[in-house]
């Protein structure tokens, strides 16, 4: 380095904490050497968020959030979205990036929660981790659920109206909580003018503290890695472990193959198959919003299937309690639960590698099952028959996987972890 | 000497009534930002009553309006479409309608004023879907060959007869409501409304 840019970079670091910061998060952040295939998914989160918020701020400039009837007849921004899609030079594009990038934004979240359990990624000492995670994932689901009644289609407006009226379960507060929602006695402009707000403002801004508080916690503990071992326990003379490599270049270089490899399926995706086989954007939401019909097939998108499913799993009443407030508790549990995880594990060991074969037993039971509540979740329900008995059946195994994991979880037959990361 | 001996209590005094002060302001400020959550004045006077004109409405016809952005449903009711309501109380979650939702007027086995009309809210009491017509019986319906005709929930399949009543077993709590209102002339109704509030 010149002299001249060095004498610069000193200056900035004597005002500013750059290098330093620089070496804390990436040339001296050293993660274990055997990150493999499933460390992907964590950069990939981080990319497709910025893709949102790029793709995000440019449709902004055409939307409008208006929920009354232009000179045609149709809902304004019904018409918006016509226009981004048919009159705005690149709309399309950047909409569709948007619309897609919202379904790959919950693929690779949900591989990225997988990993945590392959690998007890969410064990001690990464407990706050996998909870900032948690936090991550319901903002999320708050954020797609307020997105999608934007384009104020029919499922937009029946999804809300479904997802509103959940909380008017809640007893004694539910039906003025529904209402403070909704802004309105129905789901109206009011609704659909908060809904916007929140979606580009409110909740992307605890999504933004919320990732940064989680790679902050992340850097502090040290990376887990597939093994489930420290690498921390053993290290060289300068205190740097033996099993570490720093992140830049080492895994730098690492996610950008893994960003290609994205970029082919999402490109993909986006220029073939936009609308994702009417599972990313639902074929009945190219309709606007009609607050007196009903479609007679309405499904939430697919990322939201297997916890709708645990909704539509419960209806008997409980303890004097609709069947309804239960169903809400069903579904909310299904998705807090996984917060728990850190304490209900209680195997000696970390990895799949190294649990028995319970562990990895239920585990694979229950991938099947969340699979299963997610197509359930698409279907039809058909009064009793087959296809409910079945929601009931897996939902009940659902929370058995979580809430019997302390006792399989202890009695399984565990092989030796290794002293250090193999391969 | 510790830091708690050298403490000037009046002062600490002082700080603690300070924040309590500032505390309760901050969280009066938060009022005004709830409020502005609730219905606005708008949205509470756009609840005006609607007539409906129900002489163009043939027997087994039903026809839709929109009071206070929800739809209104208005069915002519036939006499095999009234026989059947006597035969279902013990496969209905609330026949009595004790729970359920309606003016004085309409508590009855059909649940309306004149049985011939029943006027209800078509919005599902479960989560809020507007259920369809299944008013074809037996297994051309698709819901079993028992089934006399009534309204299927599309969206967690919710089932209510021709009185807008819910089968036991459903994820709805109750019948679908009726709302207030009135004949102001043989074949005109006007919902919202019924004179006595």
């Amino acid at each position: 380095m010149t002299t001249k840019s060095q004498a610069l970079l000193n200056w900035v670091d004597e005002r500013f904490p750059l290098t330093s910061t620089w070496k804390a998060h990436l040339s001296e952040y050293y993660a274990p050497k055997n990150f493999n295939f499933w460390y992907f998914f964590g950069s990939l989160a981080l990319m497709v968020l910025v893709i949102q918020i790029v793709t995000g701020i440019f449709l902004v400039m055409h939307y409008k959030p208006d929920a009354s009837l232009n000179a045609s007849g149709v809902p304004v921004a019904f018409a918006a979205v016509e226009y981004i899609m048919r009159d705005v030079p690149g709309g399309w594009l950047i909409r569709y990036m948007h619309s897609t990038g919202a379904s790959a934004f919950f693929v690779v979240v949900y591989l990225h929660m997988f990993r945590g359990m392959l690998y007890g990624s969410y064990r001690k000492p990464r407990e706050l981790i996998w909870l900032f995670g948690v936090g991550i994932f319901l903002a999320l689901m708050a954020e797609a659920f307020m997105g999608y009644l934007l384009p104020w289609g029919q499922m937009s407006f029946w999804g809300a109206q479904v997802i509103v009226n959940l909380f008017s379960a809640i007893p004694v507060i539910g039906p003025d909580l529904a209402l403070v929602i909704r802004g309105d006695f129905v789901v109206s402009d009011a609704t659909l003018n908060r809904f916007f707000s929140f979606h580009v403002i409110a909740v992307p801004l605890v999504l933004i503290g919320l990732v940064l508080a989680h790679i902050v916690a992340l850097h502090e503990v040290g990376s887990n890695n597939p093994d489930g071992v420290e690498i921390k326990k053993k290290k060289d003379a300068n205190g740097i472990p033996l099993d570490g490599i720093p992140f830049h270049p080492y895994y730098t270089v690492k996610d950008i193959v893994g960003v290609v490899g994205f970029l082919f399926v999402f490109s993909a995706v986006l220029f073939f198959a936009p609308e994702g086989g009417g599972y990313f954007l639902e074929y009945n939401n190219f309709l606007p919003a009609d607050p007196l019909v009903t479609p007679p097939h309405i499904a939430p998108v697919w990322y939201f299937t297997p916890f709708y499913s645990l909704l539509r799993a419960v209806t008997y009443p409980l303890f004097g309690l609709d069947a309804k407030f239960w169903g809400v508790i069903a579904m909310g549990a299904g998705v807090v639960i996984f917060a728990f995880l850190p304490w209900l594990d209680r195997s000696p060991v970390k990895s799949i590698r190294y649990k028995g074969p319970i562990f990895k037993t239920a585990l694979v039971l229950f991938v099947i099952i969340f699979f299963i509540l997610g197509y359930l979740g698409v279907q039809p329900p058909d009064n009793g028959g087959i296809k409910d008995r079945t929601t009931q059946i897996c939902s009940v195994l659902y929370f058995a996987f979580f809430l019997l994991m302390p006792f399989y979880s202890k009695m399984d037959k565990c092989k030796a972890e290794p002293e250090r990361v193999t391969s | 000497m510790s830091v708690e001996e050298k403490m000037d209590s009046g002062r600490r005094q002082l700080l603690l009534a300070t924040s309590v002060a500032g505390g309760a302001a901050a969280a009066a400020t938060a009022v005004p930002f709830v409020a502005s959550l609730t219905p606005s004045e708008r949205a509470k006077a756009a609840g005006a009553p609607v007539e409906a004109d129900v002489s163009k409405l043939a027997p087994g016809e039903m026809m839709t309006v929109e009071w206070q952005g929800k739809p209104v449903w208005i069915l002519r009711r036939t006499e095999e479409m009234l026989a059947t309501l006597d035969k279902l109380d013990d496969q209905l979650a609330d026949p009595a309608s004790d729970k359920s939702v309606q003016p004085e007027y309409a508590k009855n086995k059909a649940r309306s004023i004149k049985p011939e009309f029943l006027v209800t809210i078509g919005i599902c009491t479960h989560l809020g879907c507007s259920p369809s017509q299944k008013f074809k019986i037996g297994a051309e319906s698709g819901l079993g060959d028992a089934w006399p005709g009534g309204f299927l929930c599309p969206c967690h399949g919710s089932t209510f007869d021709l009185a807008a009543r819910v089968y036991a077993g459903k994820p709805a709590p109750t019948n679908l409501d009726i709302p207030p209102h009135k004949y102001l002339a043989d074949t005109k109704i006007l919902i919202g409304e019924d004179g006595t509030a």
